[in-house]
Parts: structure tokens; C-alpha cells; sequence
């Protein structure tokens, strides 16, 4: 069991989570992952770290209530059951900031991608970067942590597809035109997003780093669901990935992926929400 | 179902044996493939006073050199005669840890069995049987066994709580150690938790062992991936020694055409949402993808397993396998059970191609004949594909049952030497790695085995362990 110190709602279907998890966090690096589950029973979810203090060793995480499992974490409010991590290799410009000295970053973010987004150019902010972001998502409302990206990054440009706030259009609109003020993307969002994201830097030969979020069991390489295609290749998103070259994914594949269980899923919200309403 | 007719008794030098095996009763196959509780119902008293009755005794036990870690079978087996399950207990637990996993899962028919001199002539004495019976007893009465050693201080970490681990965790604390492991996992157990199903090794029964280790000071820490939470330089560092039991946990796919279809999976996956997760229950959280009629490509035990928990969750489920049935890997009494419980077998076959729809769903396969060929110099018959005999099956599910790979996530920044089949490298008494106070064992030294061998190397590292650290 893990202590929930927060579970809050900070958008019309998105939570922050913070928990104890020292272990977790203690040798985290951003790109990397967690799994958890809401109690004994219930599925495991992974979950990109969005925040961590290592010394309180305290984790944030931002979900978003998609079915019946997430709804359970959104009901939580003492302790979770179980939080396993970190999972995955860091990102490789984190993981070797050195390397990377000198180049113009731009991270495009997408819907909950900024909590992904967020501890990258915090950290690489600490190592002398200068970074902007691209952020956009359906409406002003689904924007979130707004004031956190803000305070880490040079300059932050906002769409929304309804022009409720920032700039009208896509995230692909800004970064069209912003593209030659930059050497390296690093894209984490909807799927969707990220193949269009893949697709405007190819034609600049920009080197493109993205996150898959494909379905997973165990996280550590036990099980094969996370496979995606990668330079034609199987690889595993939990110990090959999460983050990718983002010009070698076979986008349209992951896409179809997701839906694995769709209908299952499907079945199961609606088991819980009739077990719900019984009690 | 079968029952147990009058056994014929005899009188032979002065003992009241009876010739026939006792065999064990088991759910009848129409019912039992449509549950998850365990097929095999164990001994009744009366069974195992009677087929420990046909122990002959041997001066020199053959049995004993049968089995992977050395239990004394005959000395357990005469305490059961005298109906003293408490001490024939006592007995196992001298040198194995978990009697009521190896009773139902070792292959005994190739080990402790398959030397009883009993077996000659007639049946082999249900050594396996045996064993399990008095281990559920012990379940059963609570008994435990008080171990006298003191704490010597010296502390071991295990990475992974699968058989090797386990054994290995209460050699060591048997001995005083003091013994942490690490498990990725929420749940312990490894293999035994996630991969062997439930009607062959009920979850219970894992538990109960994981806890009796518990009792004898051994800690469990689940939920710490090693390599990314905990590296084993740093296991090196705060332990005086690390045995690494990490087994083989990484699928294995075909490399064919359609195998990233969303019916596609690995038997590890089928396995786990069943097994670990509970799916199979029907309030479960985690889903298993419906399925009418399911493809279960390969023919060893992790085959027979995935394939009879398909069958049980009402699909039309098969085994494909490019070999014949003498060649098919699995313990022939898996392969007797699934047929009993309606499994079929398409042997001599194997899959070239995947189709799928527009959905990415899968809708068949396409299948060619296959064939063996004369034995080889080394008596081995390979097979080889029969030409245009390429043909098309329909199915809504794959499971890749193909074996599975060494998993080093744990390894991760260490300088652990492997070998060329990318194994943990030991010394020649095949426990001791490259590194300092280093040991290893397990599917991780010598690719995917079995649970008693695991086991065997998991009790051979101990041994060495203590032998390292004994105070002189």
C-alpha cells in the first residue's frame, strides 16, 4: 500500500495524483514510467511520471478517466494499492544532456501529453537548456498545468482546435512555421498527433523523438502486449521504449493496437457502473 | 469418472503390498473444463496409506538420485506408513521448500518415478502423489517446522520470486541468513504465480508456501523493478551476496506476416491476464479478448497451459505444432488432460501467415503441412515443410507459444559477464557469475527449463553461499 496525499480533479476529465513512492522516483529520470494499481484486484495501469520530489519522495501523477480502471484511481483517496516503477529507458536527451549541448529544442505536447512533457524541460531547464513548447488540445479547458509548463519553459505556444485559447488550429500550425528555429522535436500525445508531428519534421530531416502509450500487463517485458513496429521491427514500449525515433513508428499499426479491447473494456465500465449504482 | 476398483492385496516377503498403482481421482474432464479449480483432487488418507504401502524401501533408493534436490523419499514414505504425516513432513522439509508445488508440477515421471525400481516390472510407486499429500496436510494441520538455526547476520538479496528464488531464499534462511527479495511483480511467486494456472497449482497453494518462507524471517519486497528502481551494482554493495533467479520471462514471436493483428498473443500475456490478474473470474478488472475458436501455436507445457484455459473459457481451442505427437515437448499428462478435456490437436502443421481484416482483427491463418525426416546421425528426426500443401484456417486468436528468452532488464548497468546464448555466465559448478559474491541460477543460466530445476539450482547456490560465509 502506498499513501495518496492528493487526487484531484484539474480538468473536466483529468486528476493529480501525488503518493508516496519513494522507491518509485529514487532513481527516476524523465521518460520513464510507473505502473499502478488502484487496489488488489484491479488492472494495472501505466502511467507517465509527471512530477517527483526524490527527496520527499513524493510522485505526481496526471490521469486521465478514460474507462472503468482510471474511474476506480479517481475514487481513491488513502492509499493505492500498488505503484511499481521507474519502468522504461529515460529519455535520451535526459539521460545524456551533455551530448545534446547547443541544439534548439521544441517539445510538442498534446491533451494530457504536457504531464510527460513537463519533467523533461524541467530537467533539461536545470541543465542549462532553453526550451519551448507547443502545447494544444481541444479546448481551453482540457489545457492543463498551464502555469507549471510556463515556469520551465522559454516560451510556450498554445493551440486548441476551437480557438477557445491560444492559437487556432494544431499543434502541426505552429510548428510548420516555428519549425527553422529548432534542431530536435521531442512529440508526446494522441497517437494521431504524434504521426502528424512525425510527418512535418521528416520532410526537414529533424530528428523526432516520440512516446508511445501502447496497452501493457506487467511493464517489464514479460508479456508482449506493448509491442509496437518500430523500423519494421517488434519492439516492447516497456523495455525498448516508451520514447522512439519518431520517423521509424508504424503509427497507423499502434493506432489499431489501442483497440484491442475495446469492446471488453466497454463491458467491463459498464459492469462497474451497475455495481456502482447497487450500492 | 473413475473410481478406484477393489485393488488385488498380496502378501510378498512378509509385506501386504497391493500391485496396482493407486491413481489419483481428478474432476471429470466435461466439468472441469468449464472451471479453473484444480483438476486433480489429491489423496484421500486411505489412498496414500495404501500406495505408500507399496514402497519397497531399497537399500539404495534410486528415487532419491532421481530427484532434482535430493529428498529422502523413502524415509518419508515409511513415516507415512506409520501415519505420522507430521514427521514425513519434517522429512521433505529438510531438503525442499515447497513440497506442495513440486508435488503437483515436477515431471516425476521423468525423475524420482522413472528410477523406482517398482517401475521395472509394474507401476512406479506415485512418489509425486505422495508428496503433494502430505504437503496439503501440512497446509491443512498448520504445521510447521522449527528451525533452530541462529542468525548469523549475513544478509542475501534475490532478485525475482520465482522457483529458483524461492528455494534459494529458504535454503538460505534454513541457515540463518537473513534474506531479502526483490520482485518486479506484485505478487510473488514468478512463474508460479503468473504463469502455471490455476487448476494445476491453485493460487492458494502458492501463497501458503510464500508465507511459510515469510515465517522463517524472509522478506519480500514487491513492486521494485532491478535495473531501474535498484541497480544490482548497488545490490552488490549493500548485501554480502546476491543470487539472481530472474528466470526466462521474454516471449517469443514467428516473425511472420499478420503476427501485430489484434488477435495476436503471446501465451505470456494469456497467461498473465488469467493467472496474475484473475481474468478468468467474472468480475475481474483485467480483460481477456473473446475469442470463438483460438490457434495455441507450440507443444510444451506453456502451450498445454494457455490452450486448456482457452478451452475453459468456452473457446474452440487447438494446439498447432509442427512436429508429431511423440515429439510434443509437454508432460504427456498435460497432453492427456487437454485431450480429455476437449482439446484438439493439429499436429504436423504450422502457420506461414496471419490474415486479418481491415480492423486488424485477425479471421485465419494460413497453414502449411508438415513432415519428418528420416532420423538423423544424431537420431533426431527434424521435419520440413510439404510442398503446395499450403492451405487456409479460419480463427479469431493467435498465442504464440513458442518459448521464451532470458529477460536481463535486471542486469541493466552492470558489467555481469553472459554468454554467447546471452545467458548469465557461471562458473563450471554452475552458480557462481562474474561478479563478486555473485550467484545465479535458474531459466536465466540455462534458458527456459522446469520448475524442479529451477528449484535444484536455486538450492545449489544457497549451498554455496553458506559454504562461502561460514564462520570458521
Amino acid at each position: 500500500m502506498y499513501k495518496i496525499l492528493k487526487n484531484e480533479k484539474i480538468s473536466p476529465n483529468s486528476y493529480l495524483m501525488e503518493v508516496v513512492a519513494p522507491e518509485a522516483i529514487r532513481n527516476a529520470l524523465p521518460g520513464q514510467f510507473v505502473i499502478v494499481m488502484g487496489k488488489e484486484d484491479s488492472e494495472r495501469i501505466p502511467l507517465t511520471i509527471y512530477d517527483y520530489d526524490t527527496n520527499k519522495g513524493i510522485l505526481s501523477l496526471i490521469y486521465q478517466v478514460i474507462g472503468a480502471s482510471t474511474e476506480e484511481l479517481s475514487t481513491l483517496t488513502d492509499e493505492i494499492f500498488a505503484v511499481v516503477g521507474p519502468l522504461g529507458k529515460p529519455n535520451e536527451i535526459c539521460a545524456n544532456p551533455n551530448e545534446f549541448k547547443g541544439k534548439r529544442i521544441i517539445y510538442v505536447a498534446g491533451g494530457v501529453g504536457i504531464a510527460p512533457v513537463y519533467p523533461q524541460v524541467k530537467y533539461l531547464k536545470s541543465k542549462g537548456f532553453d526550451i519551448d513548447i507547443i502545447y494544444g488540445s481541444r479546448e481551453k479547458d482540457l489545457l492543463l498545468i498551464r502555469d507549471k509548463a510556463e515556469d520551465v519553459a522559454r516560451k510556450v505556444f498554445y493551440t486548441t482546435d476551437d480557438g477557445s485559447f491560444g492559437e487556432q488550429g494544431f499543434v502541426t500550425t505552429v510548428l510548420e512555421r516555428e519549425i527553422h528555429n529548432y534542431d530536435i522535436c521531442v512529440a508526446i500525445g494522441p497517437v494521431i498527433m504524434m504521426k502528424n508531428v512525425a510527418d512535418v519534421t521528416r520532410k526537414y530531416n529533424m530528428k523526432t523523438i516520440v512516446s508511445m502509450n501502447p496497452l501493457m500487463v506487467d511493464g517489464s517485458g514479460m508479456c508482449g502486449a506493448c509491442r509496437c513496429e518500430i523500423e519494421g521491427k517488434p519492439k516492447f514500449a516497456c523495455i525498448d521504449g516508451p520514447e522512439f525515433d519518431g520517423h521509424q513508428v508504424n503509427y497507423e499499426l499502434a493506432m489499431k493496437r489501442m483497440n484491442i479491447y475495446k469492446e471488453e473494456e466497454k463491458e467491463k465500465w459498464e459492469q462497474m457502473k451497475k455495481s456502482l449504482g447497487k450500492h | 469418472m473413475g473410481t478406484n476398483e477393489e485393488v488385488p492385496w498380496k502378501a510378498l516377503g512378509g509385506v501386504i503390498m497391493n500391485e496396482e498403482r493407486v491413481k489419483m481421482k481428478a474432476q471429470d474432464p466435461n466439468v472441469r473444463n468449464k472451471n479453473f479449480e484444480e483438476v486433480e483432487l489429491g489423496f484421500t488418507k486411505e489412498e496414500a496409506l495404501k500406495e505408500a504401502s507399496r514402497c519397497l524401501h531399497c537399500k539404495i533408493p534410486k528415487c532419491v538420485e532421481g530427484c532434482p534436490v535430493n529428498i529422502m523419499i523413502p524415509e518419508f514414505i515409511a513415516a507415512l506408513k506409520e501415519d505420522d504425516v507430521k514427521k514425513a513432513y519434517d522429512v521433505i522439509s529438510e531438503t525442499s521448500s515447497l513440497p506442495a508445488i513440486c508435488g503437483r508440477v515436477c515431471p516425476q515421471e521423468k525423475q524420482c518415478e522413472s528410477k523406482c525400481v517398482r517401475g521395472l516390472k509394474g507401476e512406479a510407486v506415485a512418489i509425486g502423489s505422495l508428496e503433494r499429500y502430505v504437503a496439503d496436510e501440512a497446509i491443512k494441520n498448520n504445521f510447521t517446522t522449527i528451525i533452530k538455526v541462529p542468525k548469523n547476520k549475513v544478509t542475501v538479496a534475490i532478485v525475482g520470486s520465482g522457483p529458483a528464488g524461492l528455494t534459494c531464499a529458504g535454503d538460505l534462511a534454513k541457515a540463518g541468513f537473513e534474506v531479502t527479495i526483490f520482485e518486479v511483480l506484485h505478487k510473488a511467486g514468478g512463474v508460479l504465480t503468473y504463469g502455471i494456472p490455476e487448476f494445476r497449482l491453485p493460487k492458494s497453494i502458492v501463497e501458503n508456501q510464500v508465507k511459510s518462507l515469510k515465517k522463517l524471517g524472509v522478506r519480500i519486497r514487491t513492486n521494485i523493478p532491478v535495473g531501474n528502481a535498484i541497480t544490482l551494482d548497488n545490490l552488490q554493495q549493500e548485501f554480502d551476496a546476491v543470487f539472481v533467479g530472474t528466470g526466462a520471462g521474454l516471449p517469443k514471436f514467428m516473425g511472420i506476416e499478420g503476427e501485430d493483428a489484434d488477435g495476436v498473443f503471446s501465451a505470456n500475456e494469456i497467461l498473465t491476464r488469467i493467472n496474475l490478474m484473475g481474468g478468468f473470474r467474472e468480475d475481474a478488472k483485467t480483460p481477456i479478448k473473446h475469442a470463438k475458436k483460438a490457434y495455441v501455436i507450440g507443444g510444451g507445457n506453456v502451450a498445454m497451459d494457455a490452450v486448456r484455459c482457452l478451452k475453459r473459457l468456452g473457446v474452440d481451442a487447438h494446439i498447432m505444432y509442427r512436429r508429431g505427437e511423440d515429439e510434443l515437448p509437454a508432460r504427456q499428462m498435460e497432453v492427456h488432460h487437454a485431450k480429455e478435456e476437449g482439446v484438439q490437436f493439429d499436429l504436423l502443421q504450422n502457420p506461414v501467415r496471419i490474415l486479418v481484416d481491415e480492423q486488424n482483427n485477425v479471421t485465419g491463418m494460413e497453414v502449411v503441412n508438415m513432415e519428418l525426416t528420416e532420423p538423423g546421425e544424431d537420431g533426431r528426426r527434424s521435419v520440413r515443410e510439404v510442398e503446395g500443401s499450403n492451405h487456409v484456417v479460419e480463427c479469431d486468436m493467435v498465442v504464440m507459444a513458442l518459448g521464451t528468452g532470458p529477460n536481463h532488464e535486471a542486469l541493466k548497468g552492470s558489467n555481469i559477464v553472459l554468454t554467447e546464448k546471452n545467458l548469465i555466465q557461471v562458473d563450471e559448478n554452475g552458480t557462481k557469475t562474474s561478479l563478486d559474491n555473485v550467484y545465479a541460477g535458474g531459466d536465466a543460466v540455462t534458458g527456459a527449463a522446469t520448475v524442479i530445476l529451477a528449484m535444484e539450482a536455486g538450492k545449489k547456490a544457497a549451498k554455496e553461499i553458506i559454504e562461502r560465509f561460514k564462520t570458521v
